[in-house]
């Protein structure tokens, strides 16, 4: 437990250097799958956003009172009710999205970015650090998918969130899941790159846990 | 065909250990490449013939492309420039090899670029790609344009005729309509037969003229750069399984020899299985590898959503080439244990 929190660095911390996507690797399914178009990608990102602040701030608030034998199963309950929340909500507010996405939203429940940051930072901060890490973490992972959902939605439909600019469809592989993967690991390569290039950073580890 | 990774210009260490015995000859990676490049000859120009000047331009511009994209990131990755070992332009000719004459000229651009450049300069360079780059370039081209890519022209009679004809390739139209629809068109089997071998037939540039093919391969085998473990077992368990399976009327009524002369096998099996980099190493693991890829070929074109399968039957296959390799090494005799030995 830390006396002194730099919320700073836990932004930053959630947005580039351990962002969910290009530098844990993890989540990679959901962000593959959704990121066909930016709108989905955003929309996913956002719930995951909300679900992951949400979860954060109960687990830490419950934080003592669970028994540590028992921890995860817990754990597994407090981000089954958020993401019930979420997908009701969804369901409720964006019929066309949830029709094409919501069995995605439902599988929020086994990403392991979540889980992991309620492990690793939840379990063991106070409420305040435990939210802005969730959010942190959360907004890497909905910037992950924008950036992804621009470059595939722009590439295999010529449109960016539904809107044509292109009037023609100049890549069809990038909205294919193969072109997803392409995707992912283009940008990824990219990302690690510029972090060499500019911040001195060692590349992002290699992932898959 | 691409080269073996020990003649990396740029990755000569100062003092090379390995393990013994060493043979040294006269080949080189560059005299490998520009054989191979050679022994398509004949394919190319008979592609030329039949198809006339849209397969040249689109030989051109995808060695063009190929060779751009291969300066352009050794450049980028500030690693010498070896345009002159002929990997790309081997490349380039065996992409526009299998792609329709009537393509327009960006997706041989395209898929040069992706062939060179993600295929095989990300995963390392030359000797370290996992996929065949000409075949993933094709793939990609494939997948992005459809419509396109299988929008094939009969071959033209005369060298600069402007109305090309569109048709369907010969195993579209057996998987459509039928071999009694292949029969009214080419009239006999013989006819049929006889088209096929020579290529008078739609189809990507190089695959269509079997005895064009068939000599370049003889040359290289002649040469020893390419052996029978892969390209044969391949073609026959084709035949073999199209001759059990393709048939209309039960077991055992497959035409075989259509089988085996049409679409990319004849070209996929002599020049692109028998890549050194992404297919076995050991021979009896290509023979399996080459009975694989014929197996799933045939799953592609009989039960499958293409018309064609050798293409995605060697990509499937040149990922289990390693594996094949690792469990089919000839054991190291007069050792206890062969534990940490390299073939």
């Amino acid at each position: 437990m830390s006396d002194s929190v730099n919320y700073g660095t836990i932004v930053k911390n959630g947005i580039f250097g351990e962002n969910p996507v290009f530098r844990l690797a993890l989540s990679l399914c959901p962000a593959v799958a959704v990121t066909s178009g930016v709108k989905n990608g955003f929309l996913m990102g956002v719930a995951v956003l909300f679900v992951m602040t949400m979860v954060n701030g109960t687990v830490s608030l419950l934080r003592n009172y669970i028994n540590p034998k028992v921890r995860i199963p817990s754990y597994m309950f407090i981000i089954a009710t958020w993401v019930t929340v979420t997908d009701q909500v969804m369901a409720a507010t964006q019929r066309a999205v949830y029709k094409d996405m919501g069995l995605y939203i439902m599988l929020i429940v086994a990403f392991a970015i979540v889980l992991s940051r309620a492990e690793m930072f939840a379990s063991r901060n106070k409420l305040l650090p435990s939210m802005v890490d969730g959010a942190a973490m959360g907004l890497g992972f909905l910037l992950a998918l924008v950036l992804l959902g621009v470059f595939r939605e722009f590439l295999g439909k010529g449109s960016l969130w539904g809107y044509p600019i292109l009037g023609q469809k100049p890549l069809l592989i990038m909205i294919l899941p193969t072109g997803g993967f392409f995707a992912m690991g283009l940008m990824m390569g990219w990302l690690n790159w510029l972090d060499r290039k500019f911040f001195g950073g060692t590349g992002a580890s290699s992932g898959g846990h | 065909m691409e080269a073996p990774a020990l003649a990396k210009p740029q990755e000569h260490p100062k003092l090379i250990v390995s393990i013994g015995p060493h043979m040294h000859d006269q080949e080189t990676t560059a005299k490998i490449m520009w054989t191979v490049s050679g022994a398509l000859l004949p394919a190319a120009l008979m592609s030329v013939y039949f198809f006339g000047m849209p397969a040249v331009m689109v030989i051109l511009v995808s060695l063009a492309a190929s060779l751009a994209s291969e300066a352009a990131v050794q450049w980028m990755l500030k690693k010498p420039v070896t345009l002159s070992d002929g990997s790309a332009f081997l490349t380039g000719l065996l992409l526009a090899m299998n792609l329709p004459s009537n393509a327009p000229l960006y997706i041989p651009a395209v898929g040069s670029f992706v062939a060179i450049v993600i295929t095989k300069h990300l995963f390392g360079g030359l000797g370290y790609n996992i996929f065949n780059p000409a075949l993933i370039g094709r793939a990609f081209v494939l997948i992005s344009f459809p419509k396109l890519m299988t929008t094939y022209v009969a071959p033209a009679s005369q060298f600069m005729a402007v109305d090309a004809k569109t048709t369907a390739t010969p195993l579209v139209l057996l998987k459509e309509e039928g071999m009694a629809k292949l029969l009214e068109i080419f009239h006999t089997k013989a006819a049929l037969y006889q088209d096929l071998f020579l290529g008078n037939r739609a189809g990507s540039l190089g695959e269509t003229s079997v005895i064009a093919l068939l000599l370049g391969a003889a040359f290289l085998m002649m040469k020893r750069y390419i052996t029978w473990h892969v390209p044969v077992p391949f073609i026959a368990t084709v035949g073999l399984l199209a001759w059990m399976f393709g048939g209309k009327e039960g077991l055992l009524s497959g035409d075989a020899i259509f089988h085996m002369m049409s679409g990319g096998l004849i070209l996929g099996a002599f020049f692109m299985a028998t890549d050194y980099v992404t297919g076995p190493s050991v021979r009896a693991a290509q023979v399996v590898f080459g009975v694989g890829c014929g197996a799933l070929t045939v799953l592609i074109r009989l039960k499958g959503g293409y018309p064609e399968g050798v293409m995605f039957a060697i990509l499937l296959m040149n990922c289990f080439a390693p594996l094949l390799d690792r469990g089919m090494k000839s054991r190291v005799f007069g050792k206890a244990e062969a534990k940490g030995v390299k073939k």
